[in-house]
């Protein structure tokens, strides 16, 4: 019975060969890329390592116990999840007013609009935050120079030199940026809601206002949870604007996790690299990020279905 | 009716084309501090319209500041990223589509569940990966290790539409005699240019603004250095020189832009497919 199978699998598998070349190019990657670097960061975190040569120095759980109550990781941890948590409570919202503007068919050059908002995303973001640098130089920088002479400043800020708006200022530049990704969502969502409801709460003489809060944002409840994840997800790794905006300065106010992360891996001023060190913040912050993910999803489904 | 639109569509405008321009500032004074003098730069460092149109800026950066080497390194790269991504997407895709090899279910399963995981978090291993394979500091670095974990969604695309194909059409092509490779580049891979857009219009977008990787890459070879990565240590050793910077963002946001221009309906098309699954 058992050779039976065997040769039968053995035949199956002979029969779909192409099918196994074709794959083969893809699961090396896969091993390589994904794989291995979710097994090998937890591996590394048990090692004292500087990078050279292969781990040798085990030292068990030292490098969490040390991580644990490293005042300046969770400085990162909690900047990082602020960081995340405002894009969640500003620009998920707001993305959906502007959608909710732009899907009215009467409006002349809406797709003008819609092109504008999407021109930061598809925009280099280490140049961005580059080009902040400049922008809102305390000298000389144009946009402090416009509010001074607007008067809406007295005189120009150091934005990206203030312990106290560093933070606030790398989260309006990158809502100003990605905003226009979670509009298209929203927009998609809104196409997908069936023209006749509206329709009809027309002929009910349903007020605009209404028609908002009885039809469209009830039947967006389960597509805006998919963007509600969507929107969390895509803000938690900021290293490439923190990194060219202020390198999570000063005074580490605005410094998060991927960046304390190339502090300790591959800061080419450090003279002794930490491998291990580093390999253990990411991997307790990767960790935090999952359950985050897997505790929310099944709340946001529940709610998606409760309101539809 | 008519002009009660139409007074509506201009209040609108009011409101929200000084906006519309406060938006696009950034964009704004890049493209005009690119063609400004260094002195109107000084003087007048917020006008928008250059009194003296100069292109020193950009033959500056060009040149003297390596941008022409920092072009063709992100052209090379992203182009081979693309390829990369999407011939295996393509192919294993299609491989995972159609018919039923043993094991099929276990390799979906495994993409679909490592696509949640967190990443970011698992750049050193990829690092150490790299240098095992002898490949750091090498255009081959950056390729592999941006398309390397790049690809999952892309084959979840493929799959999807290679697997609503329907079966007649590949049946009739063996009865015809044709071979596996036959079917799947000359009738199913030209069926799939929808895919096959919105696959190549992200990870053009993703590769051509990469930072992250190639920065770790390229730590001890500025020659390999890509636009983005250019531009980081051009403004950490110049950080006077404005004029010369907003150039330098011209030369690389500009083809991105233009790139886009021509393929927005797939980048859109795509994204709005994230959400209505």
């Amino acid at each position: 019975m058992n050779t039976v199978n065997t040769s039968l699998l053995l035949k199956n598998i002979k029969k779909h060969k192409w099918h196994y070349w074709f794959v083969s190019p893809m699961l090396v990657l896969f091993l390589l890329f994904t794989v291995w670097p979710i097994l090998g960061s937890v591996y590394y975190s048990f090692f004292k390592w500087d990078g050279s040569g292969v781990p040798e120095n085990y030292v068990g759980l030292d490098n969490f116990r040390e991580i644990l109550i490293d005042p300046y990781y969770w400085n990162a941890f909690v900047n990082n999840y602020i960081f995340a948590f405002s894009h969640v409570l500003i620009q998920f919202p707001l993305a959906l007013i502007l959608a909710i503007i732009l899907n009215n068919t009467l409006l002349k050059g809406r797709n003008v609009y819609r092109l504008l908002i999407f021109l930061p995303v598809i925009t280099t973001t280490a140049i961005i935050g580059l080009i902040f640098n400049i922008l809102l130089h305390p000298a000389a920088g144009p946009l402090n120079e416009a509010m001074v002479k607007f008067s809406l400043l007295e005189s120009p800020i150091n934005f990206l030199g203030s312990v106290s708006l560093v933070l606030p200022t790398a989260i309006v530049i990158s809502i100003w940026k990605n905003i226009g990704v979670t509009l298209i969502y929203w927009l998609a969502g809104l196409q997908t809601i069936p023209i006749e409801l509206y329709e009809a709460a027309r002929i009910d003489g349903a007020s605009p206002v209404k028609t908002l809060f009885y039809i469209t944002i009830p039947l967006l409840v389960p597509i805006g949870s998919v963007i509600l994840l969507l929107t969390f997800i895509s803000s938690l790794h900021p290293f490439d604007l923190i990194q060219t905006l202020s390198k999570g300065g000063p005074l580490f106010a605005s410094d998060v996790v991927d960046t304390y992360v190339y502090r300790y891996a591959f800061n080419p001023e450090l003279t002794t690299l930490r491998y291990g060190f580093a390999s253990a913040g990411g991997f307790i912050f990767g960790v935090t990020v999952m359950l985050i993910t897997i505790i929310q999803a099944p709340f946001i489904r529940k709610l998606g279905k409760y309101r539809t | 009716m008519g002009m009660k639109k139409y007074v509506r569509n201009s209040t609108f405008h009011l409101f929200f084309l000084p906006l519309a321009l406060l938006w696009s500032y950034p964009f704004l004074w890049m493209i005009s501090s690119a063609f400004k003098t260094k002195q109107e730069m000084l003087m007048n460092g917020t006008r928008l319209i250059p009194k003296v149109l100069t292109l020193d800026n950009l033959q500056r950066a060009w040149v003297n500041a390596k941008f022409e080497t920092y072009f063709f390194n992100t052209v090379i790269v992203t182009v081979s990223v693309v390829l990369l991504v999407i011939l295996i997407s393509a192919t294993s895709g299609y491989a995972l589509a159609r018919g039923n090899m043993p094991g099929k279910k276990i390799i979906v399963i495994a993409l679909v569940v490592t696509m949640f995981l967190p990443k970011g978090v698992t750049i050193i291993p990829v690092f150490e990966l790299i240098n095992a394979l002898g490949l750091n500091n090498t255009y081959f670095a950056v390729i592999l290790a941006e398309a390397g974990p790049a690809h999952i969604v892309a084959i979840l695309l493929f799959m999807g539409y290679f697997a609503n194909i329907p079966n007649e059409l590949e049946e009739s092509a063996i009865i015809d005699g044709a071979k596996f490779l036959t079917v799947f580049s000359k009738i199913m891979l030209p069926l799939a240019k929808p895919v096959l857009g919105t696959v190549a219009i992200f990870n053009f977008i993703g590769a051509w603004n990469a930072f992250f990787v190639p920065l770790i890459f390229t730590l001890t070879r500025p020659e390999l250095r890509t636009l983005g990565v250019g531009m980081y240590s051009f403004f950490g050793e110049y950080s006077i020189d404005w004029t010369g910077f907003a150039a330098g963002a011209l030369i690389s946001v500009g083809p991105i832009i233009v790139v886009f221009l021509f393929f927005q309906r797939y980048f859109i098309e795509g994204l709005s497919g994230a959400v209505k699954g």
